[in-house]
Formats: structure tokens, sequence, C-alpha cells
């Protein structure tokens, strides 16, 4: 059974995000790890882009197969992950420990269609 | 009734097979399609024929082709083809294989394109390089949307007006399709023109230019600039090279250059009238997930053994589909294999030296045409075994000589130039023999 | 198969070669050239003798299977026997001395001319062009065909393409190639185009379809009447995607199921070999209303892969009207065979009569229970190898998690795939009985299962980054 930790908000799309201030941390899911299997390569945007709540904004790589990955949130990259571009099984290993963009919010707001722990939990064992 | 040889179906086979299916007649196999679709009628076709009267038929139309010299490169290079490469490349384990997924049992193939991959980094001076693409003006045309994916935003690329004429119509097809807007640099004396290039990159809208090594007169292109004025721009320079030619002249690595693109023919593979030839690509390490086609890397088996597998796979069509950098699926694979065998039988020093042939006898061919006074130079750039002349005789009719005394040679330039190219395979003979037919126009 | 491990850096030794070349005799040398324009690094290709680069790639081909090897069921590969004839034809010094550029090219020219006009009698389509080297590139040209079609006639908007959710990769990658966007048309329960979720698809903004008929399923798309008439009705063309005709040969010609556009892969369907990824040839055929439109596109450099062209034409020269006729039913009557011998022990998702191939949906027993992981596609598809047969292809298409595609072509004997289905089963009793055998598979290739993970984390791509 995959990990769900509580305080952090989850997209259907299996993206969590931790809220520090303006500023969104964006990974994935221990589920969408475990479903992805070993990850070989995290495709991250570039600091100072712009991200869509609801677009892509990456891909994750497995031997066999390519997952996008969708922003939770608008805004502008502040920060990559830059221990992912030599160690992406850092996300297998901890999907919550290994971020993988932090995001400088422009609405606040998109957070309130996220889901909580409990909805995710809910949404991952259906 | 006897069978065909091919097939090797019985009467009792069949109905072995029909009954266990549980349906009494192979056309009970199709009772899904409509019957309005069924074909019924008779192909257009000749009645079967045997093996020998095939061979007759094809050795009369061999026939009827014109066996000539060939003075002309324009993309295609008559180089010698030792005979250890058919003889290799002819392996069934070899040409009989699919495309190497199953890589336990094709260690044979993925080893060549390692090796394959390996030497055109060692000719081109770049990073990686990937399994092989058609052609060279395709590979070029990737080249071109790859320019677009490594460099975001950016949305024209620019063809020097001095490539071959077919890569850029090719290019240009892939552009007009695929939405890239394409500029032009122009040409000065014969070379690609600095000012021209620059004047086009102030807008910053460039994503890449493409520029040829040995250009369509045959000069060997100063790139003096050229990567840092792109590279200023954060765009990406592609050079389009005979990867024969870059045993002597300066590589694309040596340029400072991201991509290198171009056709493996001049590497030991026959002219066949055009194909198949093989498209290589080979680049900076920091692009090469966004490189098209298939990769082989080097890895371990369970036990440890070194061993080679196709990888980075998540770029392409069957796993990423619309997204995917490119939607080649099969390659070139075999004459991937001929270049490798090619480039390892003549190693460093017998690349110099072809090299060195052929430019000799280019540069002999050259003054022996231009003392007939029937040519004018066009250019004084240096050359390696191609050049153009500005012709002061009738072209046609300097052609039909030439052709009706065995020769293949003045090909007419867009330019109205002619245009010759010598190998190693042409003698000094055959060049004297070219140049008597040349002072009876 | 023995392992040999040498790459050919590791025969090298400085001062020996491989080649003979003649003597310069002109007195000049590329070392006149400005230094300046010159490589000034070493050229780090192997120094080898001509007995070693024999010695090492007839070493590395041992390590391979082909055709010629065995058994070759790779699922929309067709992978048929290669004519001996057909190498004989391609080598021949009047074609391989030929210059694209040359004139006196009679010969090579009615090749051409041959091969076009039989294409044309087997698929009902008015003329092909030979430029597109693979079916992907086919696929290019027949879509650029068709948006160029569209575009001439100033209907700027069709911008969209519609492929089935069972496409191969290589459709909806080439409509993006081609700058089409692509839409999805699911398959139905039957495993078909779903002709209801199509209806509300079309629109003046689709350029066309694209279809293989049979699908990757190996199912005839019956309805393709309707589909063609509700494609036509909205202004689009259909293109056809040859990968799978090979079952049709004698039986319906794309041409009278209403495509407009279609390619044939001559490395597929008219026996050329596949060379280990190629070469091929990807030829487009096109309706007369098209045939105009087809100088207007140059996907290489000259006439395509000439050599590939002139095998395909032996091919069908040997077969000749009377046996290209016999050639798709028998490859069908096969696939169906080894379907109706498997189908209790391997899942069928879709019991109706195939075509020239099937799809399992895995094991009907993986031998999976509490603590023990089943056998996947995978297991069954490296157990293959031990028993000297290739395996089919796995995990497409996607609508099944265990895809396991079988297309066993006309060219295999009953005593050949008898004794597949028997190895078939045999894997199946194993992995019921223990899938750890079949999951340590292969056990008698030159390798074991390589490490792909690490391979794709840590690229070492050419021989330099070994060193």
């Amino acid at each position: 059974m995959s990990k769900v930790i509580e305080g952090l908000l989850y997209s259907e799309s299996h993206e969590w995000v931790k809220v520090e201030g303006d500023i969104a941390v964006i990974g994935v899911s221990d589920f969408a790890q475990k479903e992805m299997g070993d990850i070989t390569y995290v495709d991250a945007p570039e600091v100072e882009d712009e991200v869509t709540a609801g677009e892509e904004f990456g891909a994750l790589e497995s031997v066999k197969a390519s997952s996008d990955l969708y922003s939770p949130v608008s805004g502008e990259v502040v920060e990559v992950n830059e221990a992912l571009e030599d160690e992406p099984e850092l996300i297998n290993a901890d999907a919550y420990g290994a971020w993988i963009i932090k995001v400088k919010m422009s609405d606040s707001s998109e957070l309130d269609a996220l889901m909580d722990a409990a909805a995710y939990q809910a949404m991952t064992e259906k | 009734m006897a069978g065909f040889s091919y097939f090797p179906h019985t009467e009792e086979d069949l109905r072995v097979m029909l009954d266990k299916i549980g349906v009494a007649s192979l056309d009970d196999l199709y009772s899904d399609v409509p019957a309005s679709f069924l074909f019924r009628g008779e192909y257009d076709l000749p009645d079967a024929m045997s093996e020998q009267q095939v061979r007759d038929f094809f050795e009369s139309l061999a026939a009827k082709n014109t066996r000539l010299k060939v003075f002309v490169g324009a993309g295609a290079y008559d180089h010698y083809t030792p005979s250890v490469i058919p003889y290799i490349t002819s392996r069934s384990e070899f040409l009989t294989a699919y495309t190497p997924y199953q890589a336990e049992i094709s260690q044979g193939t993925l080893r060549y394109i390692f090796e394959y991959q390996s030497m055109i980094c060692a000719l081109t001076g770049m990073d990686v390089s990937n399994a092989s693409l058609y052609d060279g003006p395709t590979a070029a045309a990737e080249a071109m949307k790859m320019a677009l994916a490594c460099t975001k935003k950016k949305t024209r690329v620019l063809l020097s007006r001095t490539l071959l004429p077919h890569v850029i119509r090719v290019v240009e097809t892939y552009a007009r399709f695929h939405g890239v807007e394409l500029g032009y640099i122009d040409a000065k004396d014969g070379q690609t023109s600095l000012e021209s290039l620059q004047a086009s990159l102030a807008a910053d809208n460039v994503a890449g230019i493409i520029v040829p090594a040995l250009n369509r007169y045959g000069i060997i292109e100063d790139f003096t600039g050229f990567a840092e004025a792109v590279h200023a721009r954060k765009g990406v320079v592609i050079e389009y090279c005979d990867p024969s030619a870059l045993a002597v002249v300066k590589t694309p690595g040596e340029w400072d250059f991201d991509i290198a693109v171009g056709d493996g023919q001049p590497l030991g593979i026959p002219l066949s009238f055009g194909g198949p030839y093989v498209g290589f690509m080979a680049c900076r390490k920091d692009y090469v997930r966004k490189m098209p086609g298939r990769i082989v890397g080097q890895t371990t088996d369970a036990d440890g053994k070194r061993c080679y597998v196709l990888t980075l796979q998540a770029r392409e069509q069957h796993i990423r589909r619309e997204k995917a950098t490119s939607n080649i699926c099969s390659n070139e694979s075999l004459m991937a294999l001929y270049v490798t065998v090619y480039l390892s039988l003549m190693g460093p020093s017998g690349m110099k030296k072809v090299n060195c042939l052929s430019y000799a006898g280019a540069h002999y061919l050259h003054d022996e045409l231009l003392k007939t006074g029937r040519f004018e130079e066009v250019f004084t750039k240096p050359f390696l075994k191609e050049f153009v002349l500005n012709p002061r005789v009738d072209i046609k009719t300097l052609q039909q000589k030439l052709q009706d005394g065995g020769f293949f040679a003045a090909l007419a330039t867009e330019e109205g130039y002619v245009s010759f190219c010598v190998t190693e395979k042409r003698s000094k003979e055959e060049i004297d023999a070219l140049v008597a037919l040349v002072k009876e126009v | 198969m023995k392992y040999y491990d040498k790459l050919i850096f590791e025969l090298s030794k400085p001062g020996r070669c491989g080649y003979t070349l003649p003597e310069n005799g002109y007195g000049r040398c590329v070392k006149e050239l400005p230094a300046e324009l010159c490589r000034q690094v070493p050229l780090p290709l192997p120094e080898v003798s001509e007995p070693d680069v024999v010695r090492h790639y007839t070493n590395l081909s041992q390590m391979n299977f082909g055709v010629d090897t065995g058994f070759y069921p790779l699922g929309s590969c067709t992978m048929k026997y290669n004519p001996k004839i057909n190498e004989e034809v391609a080598a021949m010094p009047g074609f391989t001395a030929l210059h694209p550029l040359q004139p006196g090219t009679d010969g090579a020219c009615a090749v051409i001319n041959g091969l076009d006009k039989a294409l044309a009698a087997i698929t009902g389509m008015a003329k092909f062009t030979f430029e597109p080297c693979a079916g992907a590139h086919g696929e290019l040209t027949g879509l650029m065909l068709m948006r160029s079609y569209h575009m001439a006639r100033g209907d700027a908007a069709r911008t969209k393409v519609i492929v089935p959710d069972s496409a191969h990769g290589t459709n909806p990658a080439s409509a993006a190639v081609c700058g089409l966007e692509v839409v999805e048309v699911k398959s139905n329960a039957q495993g078909l185009v779903d002709v209801e979720d199509l209806k509300p698809l079309l629109g003046p903004e689709i350029a066309g379809i694209m279809m293989t008929n049979p699908n990757t399923l190996g199912l005839f798309e019956k309805e393709i009447g309707e589909i063609a008439a509700l494609v036509h009705a909205c202004g689009g063309l259909l293109y056809y995607d040859g990968a799978n005709m090979n079952p049709m040969l004698g039986v319906v010609r794309p041409g009278d199921m209403g495509f407009d556009i279609m390619h044939l892969n001559l490395h597929k369907t008219f026996s050329t070999p596949h060379g280990g990824g190629g070469p091929g040839s990807g030829p487009v055929g096109v309706a007369a209303h098209l045939v105009s439109l087809l100088p207007t596109i140059k996907v290489s450099g000259f006439h395509g892969n000439f050599g590939v062209m002139l095998r395909a034409y032996a091919y069908i020269l040997m077969l000749g009207r009377q046996n290209v006729k016999l050639a798709g039913k028998y490859a069908t009557v096969s696939a169906n065979y080894i379907k109706e011998s498997l189908k209790d022990v391997y899942k069928l998702p879709i019991p109706t009569v195939c075509k020239h191939e099937f799809v399992f949906d895995g094991l009907v027993n993986d031998g999976g229970e509490e603590g023990r992981e089943g056998a996947t596609t995978l297991d069954v598809a490296k157990r293959l190898l031990d028993f000297g047969f290739h395996a089919p292809t796995i995990y497409f298409p996607l609508l099944f998690h265990q895809a396991l595609m079988i297309e066993p072509t006309e060219t295999e004997s009953l005593e050949t795939i008898d004794a597949f289905i028997a190895v078939m089963r045999r894997i199946a009793e194993e992995a019921a009985a223990d899938p750890s055998l079949l999951k340590s598979a292969p056990h008698c290739a030159p390798i074991r299962r390589p490490d792909e993970t690490t391979a794709a984390r840590q690229p070492v791509l050419q021989y330099r980054d070994t060193l």
C-alpha cells in the first residue's frame, strides 16, 4: 500500500504540493512512484519558466514508460531539484522527500481544487 | 498439385489447421469481410516465374543501364567498397534479424551499433550518436526539429544556401508541414557568409542553423566566428558533413558545434541508384534526450556480464506516441553495419589515405580541365574532392561527349556551373582519358 | 549461441590495417590544405587487420537471431522468409554501381515503374512514390499528402487527424511531425473502431483518419464501409497503414475499401530482410485524385531505397499472380491455428476469427499465489528464447496489460508451428508449477537479462565512455 502524508495537498494526476507561504513545493506521490517503477530520468523545467495549473511541466521516465507531470498550481518556477538530474532514483526511495520544483504561486486559490490526504487516499484505493 | 517454394503448406496441413479452427475453408476465415469488398478478380501481374527466369529478367534490366565511370558526387560518392563488407553484411544472422528488442539474442546487432555510434563520435568529435536515420537529408530535417526542441520558444531555423540542393529540398518539405519558419544564410565567394548570419540572428528567434562542412561547390567552409555568434543568441549549430572527409577536415566538435548530421554513404556503401544509404546524427551529451531514433547503451546482465541494450527509449514513438522526439521506427541498421565494417578496415591511416588520393586526383583533374581552356575557375577557396567550374562550352554537348566516352561527369548545377568529383577509385589514366575527351569539345 | 566479449576497438594495435589502396602518383596531398581548416585532433578508430575484422563480426553475428535461424512470431512485424534470389538481384553490379543522378538508367527506371504497377494492381491504388525509406516515413509522407490536398483546396482548418487507440505508436508520432493534432477514437468491446465514438469527432477540422486494417489486434475492421462514408462525408481522407497488409493479399484491396492514401512496408509484406532494424522501404500509394500531388513532396535525398525495391519486385515476380493470392490466406490460417491451440492456457480477450496475428493477455494460470509473484508476459517471452524461438511482440497493443502478440506468416510449416505450440504449452505448465524458472530465463542465451535501468540512468553510449 502506498504512503500518503498528512498536511500535503494532492492532485488527481498524483502530484503533491507542500505550501510554504506563497511557494508551492511540488513532487509526485508514493502511489505514482510505485506505478512508474524504477525512474530513470526526470524531465524538469528550468528556473524562471512559467507553469500553469493543470498543464504539463515535465515528465518522469522509466525504461518502458513515460508519464507527464501536471502542475497543480500556476506561477513561476523558482527552484529545481538538481539532485534528481543524477539520481532520479531518489523519487523511488522517498517520493515525499524528493521534491521536483518549487513554484511561486500567482493564484493561491488554485490550491482549493486539490485534495487533502484523506481524499487522495480514498481516490487511490478505488 | 506441387506447392510454391516459399510456402510449406500441403493440402493435408491445411486440412489439419482448418479442422482445429473449426472452419471448412480458407475463405471462411474472411467471413467478416463484407462481400462487396472481396477482391474476386485477377491481379494484373505476370504468371509466377522460375527463379532462373527472374534472374534473367533482372540481368536484362541491369544490362539496360549504362555503366559509367563516376566523376560526380553531389551527395553520393563513388568510394571503394572492400569485399569484406558485402561478405559480412550478407550474413543472415545480421541480414534477417529484426530490431534488437530482445537483447539476449540480439547482442550481435546491438554490439555493432554501439561500435557504429563510437565511430561516428570519433569522426565528428561529438559526445553521442544515435543508431542511424534514413539518409543525410532526412537527418538534416530531424536536426532542424531537434534545434527547436533544444531551444525553447525559438521558432526559426536558418539554412545556408551552400547546402546541397537535395538537402535543402527535404528540409523545406519537413519544415512546411512541421510549422518551422525557415530562413536562409547567403553565400559569399562560395562560402556561407558570417555577415549574413549575423544579420539574421539579430531578431533573436533563431533556434539553430544548418551549415555544410563541404558545400555544394565542394569547398571546405571556414566557420570562424559561427559558433560564438549562434551560441550568444542561445541557438544551436548543426553541421551537415561528409563523414569520410571528417578524417582530414576540421570536425564539428573542433568548431564547437552542437549537432552533426550527414549521410554515411561515402563510408563503404555502394551508390545503388540512391539507396539504401544511412543518415547519421551525433550531438553534445546535453541534447541526447532530444535526439531522434534508437540509441544503444552498454550495461551488464544478471550475471554481471558486459552487454548492450536499446536505451533512453522513453524518447521514442512506441512509448511517447505523439510526444516522441520523432516518428522514426525502422532505421538503416544494416547500412550502419556497412559503415562500421568499413571504418574498422580503414582505420585512421586508411581514412587519411582515401582523402589524400581523392584530394590529389580532384586537384589534378581541376588543373588539367582549366588547361583545356574549356572552363573558367569560379571560386578560389580550398576544396577536397569535389569542385565546380564555369563552362565555356555548351553543357549538353560536353555531357554527351563524356557519356559517349563512358564517363558520368560535368553535372550541371542550378547556378549554371558544372560539377566534378574524384574519389580514390578513379585512376590517373581515367582522368587523362576524360580530359582528352573534353579537348575534343 | 556462445558469448563473445570484445569490441573492435579492443582488438586494435597501432600499425595494423585492414585495407589496400593504390599508390598516390599525383604528387599532391591534403597537407596542402590550410591548417586552420584541417582536423587537428586524433581519429580514434580501431587499427585492425582484415582477418581480425572478419572474425570479429562473424563472432558477433553468432550472437544474433534471424529469420534464417528460427521461427520469429513477432506480431505486427511480418517476419517472413527472405528469399535468396532477392539478394542476388539487389547485388547485381548493373544496379549497385548506378549513381542516382547519372544518365542511362532505363533498366533501373523500369524496375521502379514495374514495381509501381505491381503494387497498384495489388492495392487498387493509382500510383506510388518510393521515396519513403520505412513505414513511419511512409505515414509521414502520406499525411503530408493529406494536408496538401486540403491546403490546395484552400481548406486550411483541417489540422486534426483521427487515430484509433489501438494504433502503432508511429501513427500519432507521424501526425505530430506533420503538424497535425491527434484525436483518438476508442475501440469497442470487439476490438474494433467504435463507430458511435467516431461520429461526434468528425467535422470541419478533421483532415482524415489513419487506419490499419486488419488492426493491431489482427481483426478486420468490418465497418470500414460505413467509416469511409462518414469520413468522406465530413470532407476528410482515409489513410491506410499497410503494416498489416499481408493477410489481405488476394482478399481485399485498400483502394476498394475507400482508402485515398496508403503505405506498404516492403520489408514486411514483400519479403525484404529487416537487417536488424532497416533498411526498409515504405512506398506511398494514392488514389487517382491525388496523383498530381506526389511530385510536390520531397522526403528523401534521391529515389528512396532502390536496393529494397529490387528485392520486393523480385519477390512479386517469383510469386506471380497465382501465389500472391495465397500468401495472405496461408498466414491467416496459421495464426488462427496457433490461437485455437493455445487459448486454453493463455487468455484470449477477443475470441473471434483473427487475420495474420492475434493477441493473448498473459497466462491463464501464471502460478502466482500468496507470497509468490506470478509469471508475466515478459517472463514467457524470455523463456521462449531458451527453446530457440524468438519472442512474440510484448506489451503491445496497449489495450491489454499483458499483451502477447503472435504473427506466424505464411512461410512457416505446420511442423514448426506445432513445435512452437508445444513449447508455449510447456512454458504455461512451468509457470503454473513454479514461476521462478521463467523469471530467471533465458538460461541458454549468450547473456541473461540486462540491467536496463542502469543503462538509462547512467548512459554509456560509446567506446570512449567505457574507458
